[in-house]
C-alpha cells in the first residue's frame, strides 16, 4: 500500500528452479514495485516472499540468495568498477571475492574497464558495472527492472547469455521490461500487470510473439483509456 | 559458490573501509569539515578582547563550538554517498545485518572525524597559547570519548535525514538536543583540564560520557533498521 493506493494487489508468483518470468505492464503497473517487495526492500502489508522457503524479512542470509538489478546502478562512482563488484562479492561473502569480481566483469564484457572509476563510465557501461556487481555471488533468484536500459547491442548480447546461462545453472529469474521481444527471448514464462494485479499469464515457449504482443498493446491502451476516462472531467 | 556472509563486526568493517576508500578518493567532506575548522578557529580567536578574556579562557568553548559544527558536516555527507545511485539498496538487500551497516557507518564517520580533529586540536594548541604536553593528551582523550557518541546519535539521524529535502537542516535539528548530555560532560571535564585540574577531578565525567556512549550507541543500534524501512 502506497497511502490509500494497493501498488500491488494479490499477486501470487511461484518460481521453480530454472524458470524465467518476463513481466510486462505501463508505467505505474506495480511492477517495480514488486520487485521491490520480492528484495525485501519494501515491507508487503499482507503476505509472505519466500526464496528457498525462507522469508527475506526473517533471514537475513536468505538474502545472500538474491540478485537485484535496478533502475539505479548502486554502484559508488567514486570506486572503480572492480572495487564495486569486489565490495558486493565481499558483502555476500564469497570466498574468493577478487577473482570472482573478475569473472562478473568478464561475463558482462567490461574487464579491460574494471580499473577505472565507475563515473568515468558511460551510462551503458556503467549498467554492465551494475550487472556484474548483482550477479557476482551467483545468486539462485535473479530480479531484473529494466536491465536492458542503457546498453548497447554487445551489452544487450552480453546480458541475454548471462540470463541463459543462469537459468541453465539452476536460477529462477524476474524480469521487468517494456520490451516484449526482449522479455519473452528469454523468459519461460509471460506475464502481464496492470493496476497492480496480474491480470494475465502464459507459457513464453509456446506463445505467438505477435498475438501476444497485439494482445499486449490493447490491454495497456485499455487501461489508459480506462484512466484516462476516470480523471476527466464531465461535460 | 559455498559463500558464508560476513559477521556484524566484519561487515561493519567492510563498510568503513568501503566508506574511507570514497573519502580518500574525493576528500570533500574532510576539506570542508577542515577548512571551516580552521576558519571557526581563526575568526573566534580575534572576536574577543584579549584584555577581558585571554585566549586560555576561550579555547574550551571554541574548541566544543568547532567540534559540534565540524562534526556536523562530515555527518551529513555520511549516507549523502549511498543515495547517490542508491548505493544502501546493495547494502540492504546483502545478507549483512542492518546493525552492521549501522556500525560500519558509524566507525567509518569516527575515524574521519577523528582525521579532522588531529588537525584541529593542535590548531587550538597554536592559536590560543594552550600547553602542549599532558592537558592536550587529556583533552584530546576527552574529545575522542565526545566523539564517540556524537558519532553515534548522528549517524543514526544522518541515515533518517538524507531521504527528506531538508536533510541539511534536519540533521543539526535533530541531532543537536541529543549532544548537549555529551556536549556537557565533556566540555566541563575539558575545561578543568585546561585550567590545570588534575585528571582525578573530571574522573566522574569521564564515566559519565563512557555511559552517555553506551546508552547512545546501542540505543541507536536498535532504532537504526526502524529508519531504513519504506
Amino acid at each position: 500500500m502506497f497511502g490509500r493506493r494497493r501498488a500491488v494487489d494479490a499477486v501470487d508468483l511461484t518460481l521453480a528452479a530454472g524458470d524465467c518470468v518476463a513481466l510486462f505492464g505501463p508505467n505505474g503497473a506495480g511492477k517495480t514495485t514488486l520487485l521491490r517487495l520480492i528484495s525485501g526492500l519494501l515491507k508487503p502489508t499482507k503476505g509472505t516472499i519466500r526464496v528457498g522457503g525462507q522469508s527475506l524479512r526473517d533471514d537475513a542470509s536468505a538474502r545472500g540468495l538474491l540478485g537485484l538489478i535496478s533502475h539505479q546502478s548502486m554502484l559508488y562512482a567514486a570506486l572503480t568498477s572492480r572495487e564495486n563488484v569486489e565490495f558486493a562479492a565481499r558483502l555476500y561473502g564469497v570466498a574468493d571475492p577478487r577473482a570472482a569480481a573478475t569473472k562478473a566483469l568478464e561475463r558482462m564484457r567490461i574487464a579491460d574497464r574494471a580499473g577505472a572509476p565507475v563515473r568515468s563510465l558511460s551510462r551503458g557501461l556503467q549498467q554492465r558495472v551494475s550487472i556484474a556487481r548483482a550477479i557476482v555471488h551467483d545468486p539462485r533468484v535473479v530480479l531484473l527492472d529494466e536491465p536492458y536500459t542503457g546498453l548497447d547491442a554487445a551489452g544487450g548480447a552480453a546480458l541475454t547469455d548471462m540470463l541463459s546461462s543462469l537459468r541453465a545453472g539452476g536460477a529462477s529469474l524476474v524480469l521487468v521490461t517494456h520490451n516484449v521481444e526482449e522479455g519473452l527471448a528469454v523468459a519461460t514464462q509471460a506475464a502481464v500487470m496492470l493496476g497492480g494485479r496480474i491480470v494475465r499469464r502464459d507459457d513464453a515457449r509456446t506463445i505467438d510473439q505477435r498475438i501476444f504482443q497485439n494482445d499486449y498493446r490493447a490491454m495497456v491502451l485499455g487501461a489508459i483509456d480506462r484512466a484516462s476516462e476516470r480523471v476527466s472531467v464531465p461535460a | 559458490m559455498g559463500a558464508r556472509p560476513p559477521g556484524t563486526l566484519s561487515g561493519a568493517l567492510l563498510i568503513a573501509r568501503k566508506d574511507l576508500a570514497i573519502e580518500f578518493r574525493t576528500r570533500t567532506a574532510f576539506f570542508s569539515s577542515l577548512v571551516f575548522a580552521v576558519l571557526a578557529l581563526t575568526i573566534f580567536y580575534f572576536t574577543w578582547d584579549e584584555s577581558i578574556v585571554t585566549p586560555n579562557d576561550r579555547a574550551p568553548g571554541v574548541l566544543w563550538v568547532v567540534l559540534t559544527f565540524s562534526a556536523l558536516l562530515g555527518l551529513q555527507r555520511s549516507f549523502a554517498i549511498e543515495e547517490h545511485d542508491r548505493g544502501i539498496d546493495a547494502l540492504l538487500v546483502s545478507p549483512i545485518s542492518r546493525e552492521a551497516i549501522y556500525l560500519g557507518k558509524a566507525i567509518g564517520n569516527l575515524i574521519f572525524l577523528c582525521a579532522v580533529q588531529a588537525v584541529a586540536i593542535p590548531a587550538l594548541a597554536l592559536f590560543y597559547n594552550m600547553p602542549v604536553g599532558r592537558p592536550l593528551v587529556v583533552v584530546s582523550g576527552i574529545v575522542f570519548l565526545a566523539m564517540v557518541g556524537i558519532v553515534a546519535v548522528g549517524t543514526l539521524f544522518s541515515a533518517m535525514a538524507v531521504n527528506t529535502r531538508l536533510a541539511e537542516l534536519l540533521l543539526p535539528m535533530l541531532s543537536l538536543p541529543f549532544f548537549v548530555p555529551i556536549l556537557m560532560s565533556a566540555a566541563q571535564a575539558a575545561a578543568r583540564v585546561f585550567a590545570g585540574r588534575p585528571v582525578s577531578e573530571v574522573g566522574f565525567l569521564l564515566k559519565l560520557l563512557v555511559a552517555f556512549d553506551i546508552v547512545f550507541i546501542f540505543a541507536c543500534m536498535l532504532a537504526f533498521s526502524f529508519t531504513l524501512e519504506e
